[in-house]
């Protein structure tokens, strides 16, 4: 019973917190991209545009679902649930921390932990080109139906190096549970270089992880990878036919899709919650460290205001934020908050790459796309792979 | 709760290729066919084969299927017409032999399996990633190597065949 009600309220909060990040997501993007070239970004609804998303969400529910008369309904409809539905249900099995005690009653941060976590992320995520392809089939239009013929070819083509390149770090890891991947990740070497899999000997995963970053930008449909909607060729891609809500059922696959890849690089190959750098030096007090010099910046500001309401808005932020600092000293909340903080600041520094990339390379043709899968990628993550192979062989042979 | 899930998944699978039989449009089918693998995964999962389940979805219904659909949307295969007039032997004979070939399989099924040992539903251990790799590199070695040369001609017999078509 106990396992159930925990169960319902952890599924409950992590749905709430994901569709949130999932909507905040969208801001922080448009903002990241907007400085990238130059430019504001979105700052008209609430302080620096914060309530963007909600007038967004807003927008797309009242807007009008048109539905053109001439696809085909059935997977028409079927399409964007498919999409959002498989981008959201990877969350169930990504372990968000350790095993912690919450008023004497001990559960691990995460939905799920099954013994083939990395599988069962691997498979959703292959079945996830379903919403795209159905989605350009069944929309009857020149456009989307190219769209989800380039989707389903690209994704074919990207999942073989991404698989490959994931195996490498399972070689040393020895294990598929995404909580043991965590665990054996775990440590120092010469008491200050973390092991996760980006350093760990006997050969370090930085191939692999590049490779897996390249290719979970395919995966995503993201720029330099964005054939499906390429918008200057396309009109929108697959979803050219789709509006209102059904559109943004898309847009919550991507960012689902994106999120979900980020915290598996973190997971697989960043160490996880693992900090940077040992506890013995002081890595716990570094998120304290964080909060306060920006709440320091803001008390800054407020003694210099630019504006006439800086003086009372930005001491509020301040505090707020010195606040969030100092709870990471007590000692009820510290072993959660610090691994969810490792955690989270890992995953959001790969998410920040996915934006640096769409605001810095141009789109692939579409025949660079597939040589480069075919005839860079494929051969790197083999060669990564047999040489990891041996070298790990090697080792077991040497003990 | 595991014959329940037995039940539900089996009905599923069992739906899924009527379905697979009876829609005249190629997409239907072969989503019909991606529910049927989907399903026979969940039945790998209740046995305690882990490990297939994942592989299954991962190639059958995430790779292998998705190239049948790609194909399928690539030539834009429209439903298939209906042929009014079916031969009067196919109507009459149809049904009773269809239940003949049924009694035959089942006969065959009852007289061959070893009926002594019932499944038990994750009973089987020996799914997981690690035992199936030793399987797969020491008993059945040979078996596995001579199944990837056999898929090694048949995409070089697949590209052999195209090749001739665009020439």
């Amino acid at each position: 019973m106990n396992f159930l009600i925990a169960t319902l309220i952890k599924a409950g909060l992590i749905a709430f917190v994901l569709v949130t990040a999932l909507a905040y997501l969208v801001w922080v993007e448009r903002k990241v991209l907007a400085h990238i070239q130059l430019r504001v970004g979105p700052n008209r609804v609430g302080p620096h545009g914060l309530l963007q998303p909600l007038s967004d969400l807003i927008k797309l529910v009242f807007k009008e679902g048109v539905i053109p008369s001439h696809v085909n309904l059935v997977f028409y409809l079927l399409a964007p649930f498919l999409a959002v539905a498989l981008a959201l249900v990877s969350i169930a099995v990504i372990p968000l921390g350790p095993e912690v005690e919450i008023f004497g009653f001990k559960t691990y941060l995460g939905l799920t932990d099954i013994n083939i976590g990395i599988l069962f992320i691997l498979a959703i995520g292959s079945l996830g080109v379903y919403g795209v392809a159905l989605a350009g089939w069944a929309s009857n239009n020149k456009y989307s139906l190219i769209g989800g013929l380039r989707s389903s070819a690209q994704i074919i083509s990207y999942e073989l190096p991404m698989a490959l390149a994931i195996v490498a770090p399972l070689l040393l890891f020895n294990t598929l549970s995404l909580r043991e991947i965590v665990d054996a990740q775990s440590g120092y070497y010469l008491g200050f270089i973390p092991r996760w899999a980006i350093f760990q000997m006997p050969f370090p995963q930085i191939f692999s992880f590049i490779l897996f970053l390249i290719a979970a930008f395919a995966e995503t449909n993201r720029i330099p990878f964005d054939l499906p909607e390429a918008e200057n060729e396309l009109v929108a891609g697959f979803h050219t036919e789709y509006s209102s809500m059904l559109f943004a059922a898309f847009f919550t696959a991507e960012y689902g899709h994106i999120t979900t890849s980020c915290l598996v690089g973190a997971l697989v190959y960043l160490g996880g919650w693992q900090p940077l750098w040992p506890a013995e030096l002081g890595s716990d007090f570094f998120p304290v460290i964080v909060h306060w010099f920006f709440a320091a910046i803001c008390f800054w500001h407020a003694t210099q205001p630019a504006r006439w309401y800086d003086k009372f808005t930005m001491p509020v932020v301040g505090v707020v934020l010195f606040v969030l600092g100092g709870s990471f000293l007590i000692p009820f909340l510290k072993p959660i908050l610090i691994p969810l903080f490792w955690f989270i600041a890992k995953a959001g520094f790969l998410i920040f790459t996915f934006i640096w990339i769409r605001g810095t390379l141009p789109r692939f043709r579409y025949d660079q796309l597939m040589r480069f899968a075919w005839l860079f990628m494929f051969p790197v993550a083999v060669a990564n792979l047999l040489i990891t192979g041996l070298l790990v062989a090697l080792g077991e042979q040497a003990k | 709760m595991s014959v329940i899930l037995f039940g539900v998944f089996a009905l599923i699978a069992v739906a899924c290729a009527v379905n697979l039989v009876l829609q005249r449009h190629p997409v239907t089918s072969a989503l019909s066919l991606i529910g049927v693998m989907g399903s026979l995964a969940v039945l790998y999962l209740l046995l305690g084969a882990e490990f297939i389940a994942a592989v299954q979805v991962i190639v059958y219904a995430g790779a292998i299927m998705v190239l049948f659909l790609f194909v399928i949307m690539l030539l834009n295969a429209g439903a298939e017409e209906k042929i009014p007039g079916k031969s009067l032997t196919a109507k009459l004979l149809g049904l009773p032999v269809f239940l003949i070939f049924l009694g035959v399989v089942a006969f065959l099924i009852q007289k061959y399996s070893s009926a002594n040992a019932p499944v038990e539903f994750g009973a089987f251990t020996g799914g997981g990633p690690r035992e199936v790799g030793r399987a797969l590199f020491t008993t059945y070695l040979l078996p596995f190597e001579v199944t990837s040369v056999l898929i090694l001609i048949a995409i070089l017999g697949a590209v052999v065949l195209a090749k001739k078509e665009i020439d």
